[in-house]
């Protein structure tokens, strides 16, 4: 069971026969703007000193987060990474709680917990990742087998990254999920660092997606930066999940376009590296596609890009209302009480 | 009312709480047809099938890991490590996902880890051990340590019920050696309610597992002298019952902490923090504490035997405190 490598995506017939519309296809794109959007502004924020902590970004990475995000079914769940806001967007948390969020304010789902992208909604089937990479596979490999047990038809997705895949938590979690061919989606997000190292310091073989045939599942090699074959790959893998197949390992291809955190500039990245990446921009690539392909024009072009603003220009200006948490209420949260059981998402 | 052993009342309490909620399902090493290493759910696969006794790779990762993510879709996973010690394997799972979720995410993870624990039969280093100090210094972390097989079906369902993580310290030692009258009808002991095993005036000891039975002997020996000695059960660790210890202290004047653990950054130290914060001024005595020392748990039956607290070392200990 040899890695495939996924051929990118070449016409609007073939975006068609994977289940996308032309409304589908203009969501995609302004996901893509709010999410970078976001991290530019959040960047800013982070400068002007009102975002506490640290600030991390996944410039180069919109296309694996959205693609993934648009192919998730409505009852399906996931656990993304500090790479993966477009899989935020895409499920539709509002950005102004992300804002809230990074500023450690009342509003943002972790009510000031924690921070940064630490954090999601899990009424929209995601859930707040750790630090501690890839910790969150063997909680995704554990809602599908709830899934699996209960006979849902619903299909987890975890996420890591190239660098985490050499701790163990990734082999325990696939090789339990191969064993029992629980119904999950690994999408590793490799961008090529890990912080300061590079692949070949980090694994062995030529792809992480190779790792998936000694666990029993398919693995697939995605050029990241290409939205609609991610949505394909991601896509085909959910459902063959949905239906009994098993698990499947994406590996999605990108470049991390900036340096891990905003106080790292990357240094160690090769400027020719940067510049090669830089021509196939997810975002830029997705636009002239759109143009080219969809017949996108430049008025709806116009309309997708300034109504973006207004969301976030209205979504920071929310975000900066919300009030600070209230230190009195610190304890409150540690344990959970019966009556928190009672909620949408513990089904 | 049946008469069951600690480790009969265990698997007693699991097989009730499965038969009355079909979320709850079983996750581990060895514990299907197997029926666990120490045959808690010995026949359960039979009764309940594949799907709700899980026979796990041997990953604790991916156990404690997958447990919680099962707990977040609803279910109510009870993982069993095969022994205590392994617990380390999944230290991460708990610590830094399952015991922070509410905090951080408000979403809770009702899950119940259950932790052959304790030492007394040559397990050595790895077989042995009583971690449940580490844990207890883990906001968001709940800690269970019956020590009755009353006591261990009832705090099991509670356990179960529960919303939060759950340790569930069983003692191997009391497994086949402890007998009791179990009620056969469901019953739920509420947490942080210390148990009196023994009622006294002269002196207290404040203990849980384990412990609590050699200190009911150490209680018998003293009465020879005429001291009459309170053993205060905790049942839980977290929560625990801050104030009944603290009413038994004032009582008393007289407190031995006693714990089979080490003694360094022992839980013993907390509650002897707390008495000394709380109720210094009812102390007739210094607060006294017996615990293992501060190695690595032996293997040879002389060592362990002076690592684990006997019954002469807590019947000494408070023979120094009676005459203080």
């Amino acid at each position: 069971m040899a890695v495939r490598e996924a051929e990118p995506v070449g016409s609007l017939q073939e975006v068609k026969e994977a289940g996308l519309d032309r409304e589908d296809l203009l969501a995609i794109y302004r996901h893509m703007l709010i999410t970078r959007g976001i991290e530019e502004r959040g960047h800013i924020l982070y400068k002007q000193g009102k975002i506490p902590g640290s600030f991390y970004t996944g410039r180069g990475n919109e296309a694996a987060a959205v693609g993934v995000g648009t192919a998730m079914g409505p009852n399906d769940v996931g656990t993304p990474l500090h790479r993966d806001m477009g899989v935020h967007i895409t499920r539709g948390v509002e950005p102004w709680r992300i804002f809230a969020q990074y500023m450690g304010r009342e509003g943002g789902p972790t009510r000031g917990r924690d921070g940064n992208v630490h954090m999601a909604v899990p009424e929209l089937g995601l859930h707040p990742m750790v630090s501690h990479l890839p910790a969150m596979l063997p909680v995704a490999a554990g809602m599908a087998l709830a899934f699996r047990i209960r006979g849902d038809r619903r299909v987890a997705v975890g996420w890591f990254g190239e660098g985490a895949a050499a701790r163990g938590d990734a082999h325990e979690s696939m090789n339990m999920a191969g064993v029992r061919q629980l119904p999950i989606l690994f999408v590793c997000d490799n961008n090529q660092w890990a912080y300061s190292t590079p692949t070949y310091l980090s694994y062995p073989v030529e792809h992480i997606a190779d790792r998936a045939a000694a666990y029993g599942f398919d693995g697939v090699v995605v050029d990241g930066t290409d939205v609609l074959a991610v949505y394909r790959e991601a896509r085909r893998a959910i459902e063959k999940a949905r239906e009994g197949g098993g698990p499947t390992l994406l590996e999605c291809l990108t470049l991390r376009m900036e340096g891990h955190a905003v106080h790292d500039d990357a240094f160690y990245v090769p400027k020719e590296m940067f510049e090669q990446w830089a021509a196939q921009d997810p975002i830029e690539r997705y636009r002239s596609w759109l143009h080219d392909h969809a017949g996108m024009s430049d008025d709806e072009e116009g309309d997708i890009t300034s109504s973006v603003k207004r969301l976030l220009n209205d979504a920071l200006e929310r975000a900066e209302e919300s009030p600070l948490p209230d230190p009195a209420g610190l304890v409150d949260g540690v344990f959970a009480s019966p009556e928190d059981l009672d909620t949408p998402h513990h089904k | 009312m049946p008469e069951l052993t600690y480790i009969q009342a265990i698997s007693e309490g699991l097989r009730q709480e499965m038969r009355r909620d079909q979320r709850v399902f079983v996750l581990g090493e060895d514990v299907g047809v197997y029926g666990g290493a120490f045959k808690v759910t010995l026949g359960f696969q039979e009764e309940f099938g594949p799907w709700r006794v899980i026979d796990t790779p041997l990953s604790e990762t991916a156990i404690v890991g997958g447990a919680t993510g099962s707990a977040l879709m609803g279910l109510r996973p009870v993982a069993e490590m095969q022994f205590a010690d392994f617990i380390s394997c999944a230290w991460d799972h708990l610590v830094t996902v399952a015991a922070k979720q509410h905090f951080r995410g408000s979403t809770p993870v009702p899950i119940v880890v259950r932790l052959p624990s304790g030492g007394g039969f040559s397990g050595g280093p790895f077989h042995s051990q009583n971690p449940e100090s580490s844990f207890a210094h883990i906001p968001g972390l709940k800690i269970v340590c019956p020590s009755t097989p009353h006591d261990a079906k009832g705090l099991l369902a509670s356990a179960i019920e529960d919303p939060n993580p759950v340790l569930y310290f069983e003692h191997k030692h009391l497994y086949r050696r402890v007998k009791g009258e179990v009620p056969e009808e469901r019953y739920t002991i509420p947490f942080g309610e210390a148990r009196v095993a023994r009622e006294g005036d002269d002196a207290v000891v404040v203990t849980w597992g384990a412990m609590v039975h050699t200190a009911l002997e150490a209680a018998g020996e003293l009465t020879k002298d005429g001291t009459e000695v309170e053993v205060l059960d905790l049942r839980t660790l977290i929560p625990w019952d801050r104030e009944r210890v603290l009413e038994s202290v004032r009582r008393c004047s007289k407190v031995l902490v006693l714990h089979e653990d080490t003694r360094t950054g022992g839980f013993g130290g907390e509650i002897a923090a707390t008495i000394a914060e709380e109720a210094f001024e009812h102390l007739d005595a210094p607060v006294k504490r017996v615990a293992a020392p501060d190695t690595p748990v032996p293997f040879s039956p002389v060592l362990e035997k002076a690592y684990i607290p006997q019954v002469e070392d807590v019947a000494a200990a408070l023979r120094e405190l009676a005459e203080y």
